[in-house]
């Protein structure tokens, strides 16, 4: 039989034509639409006290880092100090929305760890801001402030301004079963050069790290030590209350704290606080995604205790150790 | 419905005349005891030798306590506390209780410290008023009129305050910079000893209160409704209007608190003086004023607070660490309350 | 069947056809009332007759659905307790209302209380202490009440003197009426005693008084008529001198008639 252009055989041809060409369009298309899919994917970010600029700003930088490079952001947050029950409920939600890197600030050092493990299980790339866990190694990489270190430097330069003078130090710390308060303080007494109970310490009172507590503590304190001339405190606004107290004292005291918020950078500008150590809570956000993102690219997990950095800001720089002054200061401040 | 002790029996001599109870010959040392009884019957009495024992102590272990110039920063430091305290008198009195009060204070002084940038410094003052008296006047209406039971209503409004002048300020503290809102931290030098005008400010409030409360018929029916509110109403006491006014008067002394704190520090701050309503209750129930209501006044309060600071300075001056402070704390609290108990005032209505 | 009205100033107190639904409850049915000046009239009933609500409803706790309340013969109506306060109707409950923290003295104007005259009265509000203590002993003396100290707490004080220290506030206060609701219910026999010998004193100072009792000797050695309550309404009023206790108790239960027993009813 002659076969014409509508034969069967011509059809099943056509047909087998359209369809491979289909096929290696689709194919060729596949992998693309997949790495695009892999480009864009979900992250969550878990905070305290939002309301607290510190924690406000580190958020904000995780969140911006995670948009410029096209990620989805999901965001929880803890609304009073110490409530992991929420951060736990925050992070099992993650895991169920298939995010693929968590950043945590941690409420609690232990509670957290056992979520963390399982999202870790999952594959999920965790890693922590401002405070790490216990054991630090339950998260993959912590990107934080060496409190200790802060503390060194105020310590340091607290001596070297003293110089030959006999010092007389009184301490305001906050509840030292909290890392950060403790590291503080451990540094400030190694970067000085003494030891717990060494006689140079004159005193030492608890606060609640803000202003009327540091007040009354400063004020009791100096009412028994007269002679106190070298001040650490846990912050900015504690050393702003013992400012009160020692103005009222009429006494001169080297007042040191640490934070690096704009109030405090502007209480050093104006001799209020002599020296304190900038955190740059904006770092930690900005590096714990950008962390996120090459491990979930290259394959290259994070690891380790990353230092966000610390930095001395004072406009009496002593000798052998390194400070920014306020100007700088103002400009790299966080909070207001 | 009554229960009668040989002791109590002997307070009448019965209704025609006729001596009631057989005559006790009392021993010395029994008469010495009810005498002591007697004498700790007055609520202000444990707590007075308290205070007393209190500075002995210290005064004998620090030589740096028993100054004028420390005598003065215990007063300086007991004046937001205790004019804070003097309105949750009123409150406890009529068997109520604020954990608002101190979170109210606080948004006293952010109100205040707010307009006092761009506005004059008495309309700052008088807007952190209304602030103050507006917030506890609303736990009055709730807890007088809805009847709320007020350690929820109070433990809510708590919440919503104290998240308010956070948001209302962003969580930010910033310093005052007007004269009389800081006005009541000066004062004139009395030798060592700095009188502040907050100082005085307390001092006088506690006065005009304790002569609201015992010589006027208002106060006698916050202590009658304290005691028993039935026996109020039943003759003829408005006991909703009587109570929603507790509220609101301590509303005024919460107001005076806010400018006794930002005469201390000259700071708004959203995240001062988070335990102040513990610590003001503590001052009130460590001064013999009863949870339960009825019993006790401001003199107590006074003495109370006073107990309150003390122990801290003195502590802090002695090197002891802050949490034996709060465990001593702990321990007056729970003393008074037990006497409060023990000393014959079981028989409420 | 209302009794017809005879509203003369020598009845104390008159109510005719006292009417109180709760529901399908009915507390009072068309109950008439007549306390005649100066007299006892003791009010008797077996639980649930309605005793309590027709005493509600005349010293001003509880507004009837129905009926009319006289006082001296002039019609009134009280709104509150404190309206039939100010008419000069007093209650004592069986509560008592004391504050027992408070002195008796502060007990006797609790809701009441004076003010100094003059500048600290008026501008200070401060409270005439002295005159208040003074005119609360010359009341407790006058009807023969002795206690330590008129500044003494009345949680010091036994049930009995209690008891006498709200009779005594009534009677200070009542200028017509005084209604003591089961004042003997929580008290020994001695004490009983002494309230009702203290009760008689109130009447004689020209107080009409109303006695709710459930004590069958007490009424009759007190009460100058007894007012049987039962049903809801006045089954009948006796002469204590000439009708026998067991028929008082017989008409409260319904084992007798009213009609059975002489009335002491005026005619």
């Amino acid at each position: 039989m002659p076969k014409g252009p509508h034969s069967q055989d011509h059809r099943w041809g056509n047909r087998a034509a359209l369809t491979l060409a289909a096929a290696m369009a689709f194919a060729a298309i596949l992998p693309a639409a997949t790495r695009a899919e892999d480009k864009k994917f979900l992250i969550g970010v878990v905070e305290l006290q939002l309301a607290n600029p510190f924690f406000g700003k580190l958020e904000k930088a995780a969140v911006d880092t995670a948009k410029k490079n096209g990620l989805e952001v999901m965001t929880a947050e803890a609304k009073t100090a110490g409530d992991s029950a929420t951060q736990i409920a925050a992070v099992e939600n993650m895991i169920n929305r298939g995010v693929k890197g968590i950043t945590l600030d941690p409420a609690n050092a232990t509670a957290l760890v056992p979520i963390v493990k399982k999202a870790r299980d999952a594959g999920i790339v965790v890693v922590t801001t401002n405070t790490s866990l216990q054991p630090r190694e339950a998260a993959d990489a912590a990107y934080e402030t060496d409190n200790f270190q802060a503390g060194v430097l105020i310590g340091q330069w607290a001596k070297a301004t003293m110089g030959s003078k006999p010092a007389h130090i009184a301490l305001l710390d906050y509840d030292l079963s909290d890392k950060t308060s403790k590291a503080r303080h451990d540094g400030f007494l190694k970067g000085f050069g003494v030891g717990e109970g060494d006689p140079q310490i004159a005193g030492s009172a608890l606060n609640m790290g803000n202003a009327e507590t540091g007040q009354t503590a400063m004020e009791n304190l100096l009412s028994a030590h007269p002679d106190i001339n070298v001040l650490y405190t846990i912050n900015e606004p504690a050393a702003q209350g013992a400012h009160f107290a020692i103005k009222k004292a009429k006494r001169d005291v080297l007042v040191t704290s640490i934070d690096g918020s704009c109030s405090g950078v502007r209480s050093v500008a104006d001799g209020t606080i002599g020296a304190t150590v900038m955190q740059f809570p904006d770092r930690m956000g900005q590096m714990a995604v950008e962390a996120i993102i090459k491990a979930v690219s290259d394959g290259a997990k994070p690891s380790g205790f990353h230092n966000t950095g610390t930095v001395l800001i004072t406009d009496h720089p002593a000798p052998g150790v390194d400070s920014k002054d306020s100007k700088w200061g103002l400009e790299n401040c966080w909070g207001a | 419905m009554t229960v009668q002790g040989p002791e109590l029996h002997r307070a009448g001599v019965g209704l025609t005349g006729e001596p009631e109870g057989a005559g006790v010959s009392a021993t010395p040392s029994l008469q010495f005891g009810r005498r002591v009884r007697r004498l700790f019957a007055y609520p202000t009495t444990g707590p007075l030798v308290a205070l007393v024992v209190i500075f002995v102590v210290f005064s004998a272990g620090t030589s740096t306590f028993l100054n004028a110039g420390n005598m003065s920063l215990i007063a300086q430091q007991s004046v937001v506390i205790g004019t804070l305290a003097l309105g949750q008198t009123l409150i406890i009195l009529v068997s109520g209780i604020d954990l608002a009060d101190g979170a109210i204070m606080v948004l006293g002084t952010v109100v205040a410290g707010s307009y006092a940038s761009h506005a004059s410094p008495l309309i700052a003052m008088a807007l952190g008023l209304l602030a103050c008296v507006g917030a506890a006047a609303a736990n009055g209406v709730v807890i007088a009129w809805f009847r709320l039971p007020p350690f929820i209503a109070t433990l809510g409004m708590y919440t919503i305050i104290a998240a308010g002048a956070r948001l209302y300020t962003d969580s930010r503290s910033f310093p005052i910079d007007s004269d009389l809102l800081s006005a009541l931290g000066s004062g004139p030098d009395l030798g060592a000893f700095t009188a502040t005008y907050g100082m005085i400010l307390w001092v006088v409030l506690t006065l005009v209160l304790g002569y609201a409360l015992n010589e006027t018929a208002w106060g006698v029916r916050v202590y009658a409704i304290g005691n028993s509110p039935a026996a109020a109403r039943l003759n003829g006491v408005n006991v909703t209007r009587v109570v929603f006014s507790v509220y609101a008067v301590a509303g005024v002394f919460y107001a005076f608190a806010a400018w006794q704190a930002l005469g201390r520090t000259p700071i708004a701050d959203p995240s001062g003086y988070q335990i102040a309503n513990l610590d003001s209750i503590t001052a009130v129930v460590i001064g013999g004023t009863s949870l339960f209501g009825g019993r006790g006044g401001v003199a107590g309060t006074f003495i109370g607070t006073l107990i309150v600071v003390a122990l801290k300075n003195g502590l802090t001056q002695a090197g002891i660490d802050s949490l034996y402070q709060e465990i001593a704390t702990g321990v007056l609290v729970m003393l008074a309350v037990g006497a409060d108990q023990y000393l014959g005032r079981g028989q409420r209505a | 069947m209302t009794e017809v009205l005879v509203a003369t100033p020598d009845l104390a107190m008159q109510a005719r056809g006292l009417t109180k639904r709760y529901g399908h409850v009915v507390a009072m049915q068309e109950a008439d009332f007549d306390l005649a000046r100066g007299e006892i009239l003791a009010v008797v009933g077996d639980n649930g007759a309605g005793k309590s609500t027709l005493i509600k409803a005349l010293s001003g706790a509880l507004i009837p659905d129905a009926g009319e309340v006289y006082l001296e013969g002039q019609p009134i109506q009280f709104a509150t307790p404190l309206a039939a306060r100010l008419a000069g109707v007093e209650t004592v409950y069986q509560e008592l209302a004391v504050a027992t923290q408070l002195d008796i003295a502060q007990n006797m104007f609790l809701g009441r209380e004076k003010r100094k005259s003059g500048l600290f009265g008026a501008v200070f509000r401060q409270l005439d202490k002295k005159g208040m203590r003074r005119q609360a002993t010359e009341h407790m003396q006058t009807l023969g009440i002795r206690v330590q100290s008129i500044r003494q707490a009345v949680e010091t004080l036994s049930g009995g003197q209690r008891q006498a220290v709200a009779v005594a506030r009534a009677a200070a206060w009542g200028r017509k009426v005084v209604i003591l609701d089961e004042p003997t219910a929580a008290l020994g026999v001695r004490e009983t005693t002494q309230v009702l010998e203290l009760i008689r004193r109130v009447r004689d100072q020209g107080l009409s008084v109303v006695l709710i009792s459930h004590s069958m000797p007490e009424v009759f050695a007190i009460a100058d008529r007894i007012h049987i309550h039962r049903l809801g309404r006045r089954a009948a009023v006796v002469n204590p001198t000439t009708t026998a206790m067991s028929d008082v108790v017989a008409v409260m239960t319904g084992a007798l008639r009213p009609d059975q027993v002489a009335s002491a009813l005026p005619h």
